[in-house]
């Protein structure tokens, strides 16, 4: 400011000034660390008693993960490795001892699904992400592959329970029934009663013909593939397959309980919160005990409903709950103006929720949303409770084993890690699509 | 404080085809509204011909936005008839859905759709009320956008785009409805001098080629420009209505003049 003069109130700037590089301290690597490590006498302080305490951590931790065990075939086996690499510390042979997850991660991953069969759960899971990619990645990846995931559905259980090929046909030719239903009829007797004819011709399609129709086909064309009973399901296989269809099934369930939440109908509104409340106000593993032991007993006796299945509807209704207190949050979140704006142009109340509401309400709630995936996805280790052989059921069959009785931390170690991949997974995707879906340009 | 009742444009309002004709666009006979116990609208009786320029002035809290949100069932009467086109509005939601399909309005914040780029904005009410095909209403909402004069910003996002830009891609939404009437509810009221003018210029245009409007707002020049009506509104009650001359030079009512005293800043 060397040209404006002190003693004169007036003043025309005469050349306008050139743009300048910022001062070398405040860009760069030098720049960043001034500002974000070395900001005042506190934040150094903290600075460097973080990485101390990071050094030393590593410095313990290291040499426990780097232990020579990988062959050992019993937990004294490793102790003598342990000795001969002459890691005696003063409370004994200190050191992981992995040979434990060299011998049993198989088992960790399938349980005691048949060894020639791995391959469909690996098939399963691999085709889960094609069926994923047009939902999770619809900008990048063809509409036409959304197909596909219709189809998904119906192979999973397939694939991983094996039988005929016609119960899932069969299946499938209910949700036909449905639509089919729902898109001729609704010309001839309106939409409301259209809905209710179709869905109770699915109801009977499944309940009483399905069975005999599915029967009668196999018995004609028997295409089948060898059938696994669920007691046989395991380890991360187990927990993958009750949380990817309890995290599909949660969200739909959720935002119909959100919607019927706000509804102004008094008997919708009172039914989604006297369940909403009750399912939050149980623990999950009470739940799962009624679905194991209680509902046999409400159920007519010879019936056999399998226990995966009943563990699966358990985890979805509580996840349910949750899921439509997350997106209730991000309905009240939109101001009172995007409804009108809706409403003044003439869109129905399922127009205007599926096409203004929705997306803008979920797309507030992602991070409560997956939240409650993970959470959802942690809680399926609870199915050990009730003697269902998930990871964390496992590690109690492995310990039951001579050779590693009292091996720990590295069974842990290993079922944390797994868990870590997708919770991680599913959290930065949470962050890629936050990103994707940002067109407000605060 | 400024004159608002300065005139809002310098060029000459073009008159060839704003007539008004014998046809009756609203009907509002005994109307009555209650907040509660709260009584907000009272005995409202108007009739808006086909053609007619209406703005609606008044202080905060005098129901003038009630009234015209009441025009499209934004907000329910509790008495009295409401006849919109022929139509009168009952609680059969296929009624109000034909009215809201046939009536636009455009509101003091826009509500625009974030999630959505400003064409999308305009296509989707035709598309999916009208079941117009998309590239059918992708060519309305180019025309409309130009005659608001943004085709260019129509691949953004209503966030990127100033309030008064924002306003005409409201009045341009509204307009690929292809509405028989307007509503407008302070439109102007969220927004800077300077982007005031040019959404008043988008509504003069508007009043050019003959739409029915009903118009709350504070723009005493665009009343007096533009309205053949002006009506004036206190406690929920129709005050005084008049030609804008009359109204502006020669106001009736104590309550009139004393509004009119402040508001113009004399």
């Amino acid at each position: 400011m060397s040209d404006t003069h002190a003693e004169t109130v007036a003043f025309v700037r005469d050349t306008m000034l050139p743009q300048q590089e910022p001062p070398a301290s405040t860009v760069g690597f030098l720049g960043w660390s001034k500002t974000n490590l070395f900001t005042g006498p506190f934040n150094t302080i903290v600075t460097v008693l973080c990485s101390v305490f990071i050094v030393w951590l590593l410095w313990m931790l290291i040499p426990w993960l780097l232990s020579p065990t990988w062959n050992a075939t019993s937990l004294g086996e490793c102790r003598e490795f342990l000795v001969a690499a002459g890691r005696v510390g003063e409370h004994g042979a200190s050191g992981a001892c992995w040979g434990v997850i060299r011998e049993r991660w198989i088992q960790l991953l399938f349980g005691f699904y048949p060894a020639d069969l791995y391959w469909r759960p690996i098939l399963a899971f691999v085709l889960l992400f094609v069926a994923l990619a047009p939902v999770l990645f619809s900008d990048k990846v063809p509409g036409r592959l959304l197909m596909f995931t219709m189809i998904y559905p119906f192979l999973f259980p397939w694939l991983l329970w094996g039988g005929t090929i016609w119960s899932p046909i069969c299946a499938a030719l209910g949700f036909v029934i449905l639509f089919a239903g729902v898109k001729y009829l609704s010309g001839v007797i309106g939409q409301l009663a259209s809905i209710i004819v179709s869905v109770l011709a699915a109801a009977a399609w499944w309940l009483f013909v399905s069975g005999a129709v599915q029967d009668a086909l196999a018995s004609i064309l028997p295409l089948a593939i060898q059938s696994v009973p669920s007691r046989d399901f395991g380890g991360m296989m187990l927990s993958i397959t009750i949380g990817v269809v309890a995290i599909a099934c949660s969200l739909p369930l959720g935002i119909v309980l959100a919607l019927g939440r706000r509804s102004d109908l008094l008997i919708v509104k009172s039914l989604c919160v006297g369940f909403i409340e009750f399912i939050r106000g149980v623990p999950l593993i009470t739940l799962l005990f009624v679905a194991s032991t209680l509902l046999n007993i409400f159920m007519p006796p010879g019936t056999s409903f399998d226990i995966i299945l009943r563990v699966i509807i358990m985890a979805t209704l509580f996840a349910s709950a949750y899921m439509a207190e997350v997106i209730r949050g991000g309905l009240a979140a939109l101001p009172k103006g995007q409804y009108e704006g809706a409403d003044s142009l003439g869109l129905d109340y399922w127009q205007s929720q599926r096409l203004i509401i929705m997306p803008q309400a979920l797309k507030i709630s992602i991070p409560g949303i997956v939240s409650t995936f993970i959470g959802l996805f942690k809680d399926t280790t609870l199915v050990s409770v009730i003697g269902l052989l998930d990871p964390l059921g496992l590690t109690n069959s492995i310990r039951a084993d001579q050779a590693w009785n009292g091996i720990v931390w590295e069974l842990y170690g290993f079922i944390a890690v797994l868990f870590f991949i997708f919770c991680f997974g599913m959290s930065r995707y949470s962050m890629y699509l936050e990103n994707r879906l940002k067109t407000d340009h605060r | 404080m400024t004159d608002t009742s300065a005139a809002v444009t310098d060029r000459e309002i073009d008159r060839s085809q704003m007539k008004v004709s014998d046809e009756v666009a609203i009907e509002i006979v005994n109307m009555n509204k209650w907040y509660g116990t709260f009584h907000v609208l009272r005995d409202i009786n108007l009739t808006v011909n086909r053609g007619e320029r209406i703005v609606i002035a008044g202080p905060s809290g005098s129901g003038k936005s009630t009234m015209i949100r009441c025009i499209n069932r934004l907000e329910e009467h509790q008495q009295g008839k409401i006849v919109v086109d022929g139509t009168e509005l009952t609680s059969d939601l296929k009624n109000i859905d034909k009215i809201r399909s046939e009536v636009g309005m455009c509101f003091q914040h826009f509500n625009l759709f974030p999630h959505l780029t400003i064409l999308e904005n305009c296509t989707l009410a035709p598309i999916w009320v009208r079941k117009v095909p998309k590239k059918e209403a992708e060519a309305t909402a180019m025309h409309f956008l130009e005659k608001v004069k943004i085709p260019d910003q129509a691949l953004k996002y209503p966030g990127q785009l100033s309030g008064g830009q924002q306003q005409r891609v409201a009045i341009a939404r509204s307009l690929c409805m292809k509405p028989r009437i307007m509503l407008f509810d302070e439109p102007t009221s969220a927004l800077d001098p300077e982007m005031i003018k040019e959404v008043l210029d988008t509504m003069i245009e508007l009043a050019e080629e003959g739409m029915t409007m009903l118009c709350v707002t504070h723009e005493m020049g665009f009343a007096r420009q533009v309205a053949n009506r002006v009506i004036f509104m206190d406690q929920g009650q129709i005050v005084e209505q008049n030609e804008p001359e009359e109204f502006f030079n020669n106001p009736k009512s104590e309550r009139t003049k004393l509004f009119l005293s402040q508001i113009l800043g004399h």
